[in-house]
């Protein structure tokens, strides 16, 4: 009997920072200019051990003003779509519960396109403009989980394919909303269809949106991890968990909502990215084990580091044009969701 | 398979004389209703039911379907709140406690755990340890002793390694009653432990908790179909048919024949043995 201590914790992200970093750097070196990975490693181990503050002067610009801010942004979306998708799991018991699969990113593209579509008509000061779209994000993700959870109930219990049917279909119905809410965005408008579809780390964002999401991020997770240990206990039943002292109701609703702030939050900056909150918590039940307290930080940053090569992924293959990030994660999350599915019918 | 006789045993055929600062639970005169919509009336009621539990005691509430067993389960679990009358815990209204504290004072072992992912047997039974901390909580040391204690105590230690869903449905229920007991709980509930069991896990389990109620003076509350175990291994027994709580004391008062007939709708013979202990065989259908 080796119960999961709070260091045994601690060491494992430890691990999984390091691996993060590397990815960083790595993501780092790809893209039009070309740049020396062990230059590069060197100025970023100065830079965070505090030897030196300046990164090479050569590729200091293209690193600080265009690849870095993607990838911290690719880094807090895939941390965010990630621990939702842990997250929901868990609250609904059901393994295949992705913000993607169930229709939330849609319902959260929606807010963010109709809280774009209404902000130039109220005269909101910056600073409350600028955290309008994740509002509108959050808003629609918090009511999307709501129907998708009422719709895939059955005499009082969550009926597993009832549910993945009706976030499928609540879903679509939301993709076919995006479109026609488009369709009213100004033409100065940079992000059209595709990103609020398939997701798109590409488009720059104001510095105080950056600011939210990583608040919003360590906000929501902090909350969930705190109902970490009851999330273990509700993977056996909200009867069980309730028999052994949780507070069920509170804790579906501290999930439920702050998940759907990540979800929202992750959304309004970068589109739909699918399958995140399927595949890596998936990948990390593997290697950690299904103990909420060590898979919901692992999921965090496997989620960070599985956007993150996406996304060059996304920059690399197909360059000098582009795709989507979540053409890629969709390329490797359908077939497995498929893959995953039937193993649970078997 | 004779069961430990003893004070506990005794005590409980005492029935009149029993003294009322010794009770743990007390079922005073508790009524529900149930019904799917608040403007139609109500589809299953229970009437007013009365019984009491006392330390180192196993009461079987016993009956047919839809009799409400299960109901009086999880009014006493403080799952449902009764309609009329209370339920105290050492004094205390079960379905007033904070969802924590009840944990700290009440396991409740059911048919089947439905595990989402699969789980150590050790890391199962250290759930139990859950009711006994903030909500956030990696277990220590007395945590990990209480649950070997608890898993030595089932008989079950040499399964700690393994999947729960790797063993057997013998097995299980008593990796779930080593939770259970790991929850170090005053008071037991058990629905239908032995459901799924063949007769032989029946009588180990059984036989284990009969042991483990006298050792550690749990009061104990099991629902149960099974007439002979419950005649056995109960100190009473509380007969219920269709919402109404028909009689309790010891399984030799509740245990007549035409009571039993009547109840189960079939026929049947009862035999007062010479241990005190009554045993239902059942007859041929007379159609």
């Amino acid at each position: 009997m080796q119960p999961l201590t709070l260091s045994k914790v601690a060491v494992r992200c430890g691990i999984l920072a390091l691996v993060l970093f590397v990815v960083v750097v790595i993501a780092l070196k790809f893209g039009a200019v070309p740049i020396s990975l062990y230059g590069l490693a060197k100025d970023l181990i100065g830079v965070l051990i505090g030897h030196s503050s300046n990164i090479s002067s050569e590729y200091g610009m293209i690193i600080r003003e265009i690849r870095l801010p993607r990838i911290a942004l690719g880094i807090f979306v895939g941390a965010s779509l990630s621990v939702a998708g842990t997250s929901f799991q868990a609250v609904l018991r059901n393994p295949l519960a992705d913000p993607y699969v169930l229709g939330v990113s849609f319902g959260a593209a929606v807010g963010s396109v109709l809280a774009l579509i209404i902000e130039p008509h109220l005269t909101l000061r910056p600073e409350i403009a600028a955290v309008f779209t994740p509002l509108g994000g959050f808003i629609g993700a918090t009511l999307t989980i709501a129907a998708v959870y009422l719709l895939g109930r059955y005499h009082g219990d969550i009926d597993s394919k009832t549910l993945l049917l009706s976030g499928v279909i609540v879903g679509s119905f939301f993709s076919a909303m995006i479109l026609l809410l488009i369709t009213m965005l100004p033409s100065s408008s940079t992000r059209g269809v595709a990103y609020w579809l398939m997701g798109d780390l590409s488009t720059p964002m104001p510095p105080i949106l950056g600011w939210v999401l990583r608040t919003g991020f360590f906000a929501g997770f902090a909350l969930i991890y705190l109902t970490a240990s009851d999330l273990n206990l509700l993977l056996a039943g909200e009867k069980e968990a309730m028999h052994l002292g949780v507070d069920v109701k509170k804790v579906q609703l501290v999930v439920y909502l702050a998940a759907s702030a990540l979800t929202g939050l992750a959304v309004s900056v970068s589109g739909s990215i699918g399958y995140v909150g399927l595949i890596v918590p998936h990948l990390m039940r593997m290697i950690f084990g299904t103990d909420y307290r060590m898979l919901l930080p692992a999921s965090a940053f496997g989620g960070a580091i599985a956007v993150v090569i996406a996304d060059t992924m996304a920059r690399t293959v197909a360059a000098p044009s582009e795709l989507a990030v979540g053409a890629v994660t969709a390329i490797v999350g359908a077939p497995l969701f498929i893959y995953l599915l039937r193993r649970r019918l078997a | 398979m004779s069961a430990p006789r003893g004070s506990v045993v005794e005590r409980g055929a005492q029935d009149g004389s029993r003294m009322n600062a010794d009770v743990r639970l007390s079922v005073e005169q508790v009524s529900y209703a149930y019904s799917p919509n608040p403007s139609q009336a109500p589809i299953f009621t229970l009437e007013a039911t009365s019984f009491q539990v006392r330390p180192g005691e196993i009461v079987a509430v016993l009956g047919p379907n839809a009799s409400g067993k299960s109901t009086v389960l999880r009014l006493i679990v403080g799952a449902l709140q009764p309609l009329s009358g209370r339920i105290l815990l050492n004094g205390a209204e079960t379905h007033l406690m904070e969802a924590r504290a009840r944990a700290q004072k009440i396991a409740m072992v059911q048919q089947e755990s439905q595990l989402l992912f699969p789980a150590k047997v050790w890391e199962f039974v250290l759930q139990g340890r859950h009711p006994h901390g903030k909500s956030l909580r990696f277990e220590n040391s007395d945590d990990v002793t209480i649950a070997t204690n608890a898993l030595r105590q089932v008989g079950a230690d040499h399964l700690s390694d393994r999947w729960m869903d790797e063993i057997s449905g013998g097995e299980k229920q008593r990796v779930i009653l080593a939770r259970a007991l790991a929850q170090q709980p005053v008071l037991l509930l058990l629905d239908e432990p032995t459901l799924h069991l063949d007769i032989g896990a029946q009588v180990d389990f059984l036989h284990t908790l009969k042991k483990l109620t006298a050792v550690n003076r749990y009061a104990v509350v099991i629902v149960t179909h099974e007439l002979n175990l419950a005649g056995e291994y109960a100190d009473q027994v509380v007969l219920m048919q269709k919402g109404k709580c028909l009689r309790v004391g010891t399984p030799a008062s509740v245990y007549q024949r035409d009571l039993l007939e009547q109840v189960f709708q079939t026929r049947l013979t009862v035999e007062q043995r010479v241990n005190g202990r009554p045993k239902v065989s059942v007859l041929e259908s007379s159609e």
